[in-house]
């Protein structure tokens, strides 16, 4: 995607304060995606609190004609509804921006800065004025900053009314009101301002592609279609929103024409400690099950994803991740999960894991995790976060192949149960670790207990340390195993590269665009995007490729560099460690700043050794 | 390692209506103590299966940890079963039955499994009203790790060591009257004649059934002092109702008895008939159920018999509008919209 570059057309950062529960959320959304049909790449962050109504919130919108959607936090356009956070949103203004705030009442004084425009709109006195009823009057407060900035940054206005249209077509009233708030801000910034200002957009032809997609959205959909039927679940932000759309894809899909009736069952259970256990049940019986959570959700699920490894029961877990440890900050981003998940539960565990970097990827991970699950018999992972899913990310149009054959695993129908002379759950057949299991109902000869407890491969119980150890062993080969069923990692090269980068899931926006920001600054880099665990030869070999591999990721204590260190032998000290964690999506000056200054040190040490010899 | 029955048979050994003799409804030989109420409760599970003709594998057997949840291995063994972790089975059996809808639920739970750990997830399944039957075999003692009072155990009973326990017990039967539970049994191991026809009945109910049967636990908890003991149980046993059960194909040859106070019929047309068995008892009034049950315990007796029916109620699928079939057997071309309809949806993302 190039597109041309005038000055700072299409290539600029804007951010809204507004207050949590004004309804702004529309708005914002409204913005973006009339951007995105311009044809503009374009990426949104909401940033909001752990809150109902009342506290300080923000929607970024980056706009990137050369399509780099990471959070680049250099705003050039603020957009001040909160007085709560004037001070700091205005500081937050880059030298010769834009401040657009409510000029109903007057700014104070120390607020003012000589090195950015104030851009006065009266928008809570137009709206009094236009407008009938208390919330009415909040909520097109929004529409007007809307159509404000529509004039500012000249978004095409026939997308804006055509936007409202779709959303509001049903509602006259409420459409008419809209668009005379929209005009209203247009209006009066074309009045009031030389419009539009030097970042501008001009429409573009590089988002034909493309959707607007949250991450939770699209794992919905992927379990909609890899075939789950039974879901189950504890409310938890960020992950809610992920069975919230499943519930709705399935009232759209799912539903039994003739009958009326459901193909699908969710139960919102009594805490995360059932969820699991539902999804184990439903498994186990051969429905497919998911429960999305996040980490404290994990940390209460572990007794039973130790029992699902041990006993072999296939499940999905969406662990939508945020900032901890403990309830941390619930509406912020990290990766902070990564060791949890991997090693799940008390004892000798292990799990698969798979790192998805976007909505797309979340959709097609989602599918295959089902696949994995049944395919190995084990608790699968999708290690989504906050940025991934509660953020809207251009992302190609999702598809769907027709000729589509689900993974189920090895399952043995009646027949086949039939003509075994007997049947053994945990009999390693084929030699690649995966037993044949069958479901409940199928036959009296397949009938067997399932058990948390120590059991031999007939599937008795024992304790008896060969017999035990002779189990133990099967799992860890057939976990093993899976390295190379899970998603390949992506390498991309660079003529002459000196170093390498790893990094996975939400990184992956900030570590492109750093590629290109130290390739300016003549510093070539491979970069390897890692998509599942366990990890396969190719994480090793990329790893021992380079004299120096820097591990980017979004948490305290480098959990990734310790998991690749741990797995693959490769010495902590080759992996240096690029990490941001304060639980806002990492930028890519994050990943240049870390890996410029190592780059920087070594070769000062270098200096002072060449000089000292 | 466990003991496998032989698998003789003698050949005049009684057969149900499918051909089946009680032993095709055992599982291995019980590793419990010799005496255990459990054994005794194994043995009635047993025969309500095969009396109400259930071919062994459209059964699942579930059970959480403890002395209790070691039971399913011990009956149908042509049945799947799930041992899983402590206190978590109601959870399990919600997935499964979510699953498939089709196969007949039975949980064996115990005091410390379902009043203790697994307390909310008993409570909820209660509150689903899922469909199964769950037994709670209560002897007021942690068996397995040695003599521990449990949550049922009650205020004043000494402990094989001589200590009094000094908590309120939590009672099953008056939770789940308050909960809205639509069955709520307690029975006794020592007592077959009426463990079974309630057994039976739980088996039909289309909902969560409940039935809390004291079992003492020979080893820990059979003392003098002990509330939860053969002797005290026989003692204090008060039934206040005796439920017989009647299936749809006896309903006709069977003469209505001039001592039924109630009869309620269940969703596969089979009868509970309620004989008084003392003072006035309606166990279709949950209400006075409880407080009938409450007053009696408060003067120490241990209230038994089928004390609280509601049939007709929804169960979890009847709430969720969950298909007739099972989820488990809906092939994928039924769940999967297919490519149009995502091409479709992709449009409302732009």
């Amino acid at each position: 995607m190039r597109g041309t570059r005038l000055g700072r057309t299409n290539d600029f950062s804007l951010k809204i304060g507004t207050v949590n529960g004004t309804g702004s959320a529309s708005a914002n959304g409204l913005l973006m995606q009339a951007i995105f049909r311009m044809g503009i790449p374009v990426s949104g962050k909401n940033i909001f609190p752990s809150n109902i109504q009342g506290l300080a919130t923000w929607y970024e919108i980056r706009v990137n004609g050369d399509g780099h959607t990471a959070r680049v936090p250099k705003f050039d356009l603020m957009v001040s509804m909160n007085p709560h956070s004037y001070a700091e949103d205005i500081a937050e203004v880059q030298p010769g921006g834009y401040v657009l705030h409510d000029s109903t009442w007057p700014l104070g004084e120390s607020l003012y800065r000589d090195d950015i425009t104030f851009l006065g709109i009266p928008i809570a006195k137009m709206c009094v004025e236009a407008f009938e009823g208390a919330r009415v009057r909040i909520l097109l407060k929004n529409i007007v900053y809307a159509g404000a900035l529509t004039a500012l940054l000249n978004i095409d206005m026939d997308i804006v009314k055509g936007l409202l249209q779709e959303l509001l077509g049903h509602k006259k009233a409420l459409l008419d009101s809209n668009y005379r708030a929209v005009k209203m801000g247009y209006d009066y910034a074309m009045e009031a301002f030389e419009t539009p200002l030097p970042i501008r957009l001009e429409t573009m032809d590089s988002t034909a592609e493309y959707v607007l997609l949250d991450g939770n959205t699209a794992a919905a959909l992927g379990c909609l279609y890899a075939g789950a039927t039974v879901a189950a679940w504890y409310p938890i932000t960020p992950a809610t929103s992920l069975m919230d759309r499943f519930q709705a894809f399935c009232r759209r899909y799912r539903v039994d024409p003739e009958t009326g009736k459901n193909r699908f069952c969710i139960v919102q259970a009594e805490d995360e400690l059932a969820a699991i256990g539902i999804v184990m049940g439903a498994g186990w019986s051969g429905a497919r099950a998911f429960t999305p959570t996040s980490g404290p959700g994990i940390s209460l699920m572990s007794e039973f994803i130790g029992l699902g490894y041990y006993a072999e029961i296939p499940a999905v877990i969406f662990d939508v991740q945020r900032t901890g440890p403990s309830t941390g900050m619930p509406t912020r981003t990290q990766q902070g999960d990564l060791l949890l998940c991997a090693y799940a539960s008390h004892g000798d565990t292990k799990h698969i894991l798979l790192f998805p970097a976007n909505p797309e990827e979340c959709f097609y991970m989602a599918v295959q995790a089902f696949d994995l699950a049944e395919r190995f018999q084990t608790p699968v992972f999708v290690l989504s976060d906050l940025d991934i899913a509660m953020n809207d990310w251009m992302c190609r149009r999702l598809e769907w192949d027709d000729a589509y054959v689900h993974d189920r695993g090895k399952v043995l129908s009646a027949e086949q149960v039939k003509e075994l002379p007997t049947f053994h759950r945990y009999l390693d057949v084929d030699g690649d670790g995966v037993c044949a299991r069958t479901l409940p109902g199928v036959d009296p000869k397949g009938a067997y207990l399932t058990r948390g407890s120590g059991h031999n491969k007939l599937g008795g119980y024992t304790e008896d340390a060969e017999e035990y150890a002779e189990v133990v062993e099967r799992l860890a080969r057939k976990i093993q195993g899976s390295a190379t069923a899970v998603p390949a990692p992506v390498l991309r090269t660079q003529p002459e590269a000196g170093i390498g980068i790893v990094a996975i899931g939400s990184s992956d926006p900030a570590v492109l665009e750093a590629l290109d920001q130290l390739r300016e600054r003549g510093i070539a880099a491979d970069y390897l995007r890692i998509r599942g665990f366990p990890f396969d030869r190719s994480v090793e070999e990329f790893l021992t490729a380079y004299p120096r591999v820097f591990v980017v990721e979004q948490n305290r204590d480098a959990q990734l560099r310790s998991l690749l260190s741990l797995e693959t032998g490769v010495s902590k000290d080759r992996l240096i460690s690029v990490r941001y964690y304060g639980g806002l999506p990492i930028s890519p000056d994050h990943v240049v700043d870390g890996i410029t200054r190592e780059i920087a040190d070594v070769e000062a040490e270098l200096h002072l050794a060449g000089r000292e010899t | 390692m466990i003991q496998a029955k032989p698998k003789v048979r003698h050949p005049g050994l009684q057969k149900n209506a499918l051909g089946l003799t009680r032993r095709d409804y055992e599982g291995s030989m019980s590793t419990l103590c010799a005496g255990c109420g459990h054994d005794s409760i194994t043995a009635a599970v047993i025969q309500a299966f095969f009396d109400l003709d259930i071919p062994p594998h459209r059964a699942v057997k579930l059970s959480g940890i403890g002395c209790s949840s070691k039971t399913p291995t011990y009956f149908l063994g042509e049945a799947h079963g799930f041992n899983g972790v402590h206190g978590r089975m109601p959870a399990i059996a919600t997935g499964a039955n979510a699953a498939n809808r089709e196969m007949v639920y039975i949980g064996v739970s115990g005091d410390g499994d379902s009043l203790s750990i697994g307390l909310g997830h008993l409570c909820h399944a209660v509150r689903r009203n899922l469909d199964m039957l769950y037994l709670i075999e209560n002897n007021g003692v942690y068996g397995l790790t040695k003599g521990q009072f449990s949550a049922s155990a009650d205020v004043g009973s000494l402990s094989k060591r001589g200590e009094p326990n000094l908590q309120r017990p939590i009672d099953p039967v008056l939770m789940a009257l308050t909960l809205g539970a639509s069955f709520v049994a307690r029975s006794f191991s020592g007592d077959r004649r009426q463990l079974l026809p309630i057994l039976k009945a739980g088996l039909v109910h289309k909902g969560f059934a409940l039935v809390d049967i004291i079992s003492p636990c020979v080893t820990f908890n059979d003392h003098e002092s002990s509330t939860k003991s053969y002797m005290h149980t026989r003692e204090r046993y008060l039934e206040v109702v005796s439920a017989d059960f009647v299936p749809p194909a006896k309903r006709i040859e069977t003469d209505y008895d001039v001592g039924t106070t109630t009869t309620v019929t269940m969703h596969d047309g089979s009868l509970v008939r309620f004989r008084k068995v003392g003072e006035e008892y309606d166990p279709t009034d949950r209400a006075a159920a409880y407080r009938y049950i409450s007053g009696k315990q408060a003067e120490g007796e241990v209230v038994t018999g089928l004390l609280f029916i509601e049939e007709g109620c929804c169960d979890m699928h009847e709430v969720a509008g969950t298909v007739d079939q099972p989820l488990t057997q809906i092939p994928f071309d039924q769940l999967v919209p297919g490519s149009e309809a995502l091409s479709d949806l992709m449009r409302s993302f732009r």
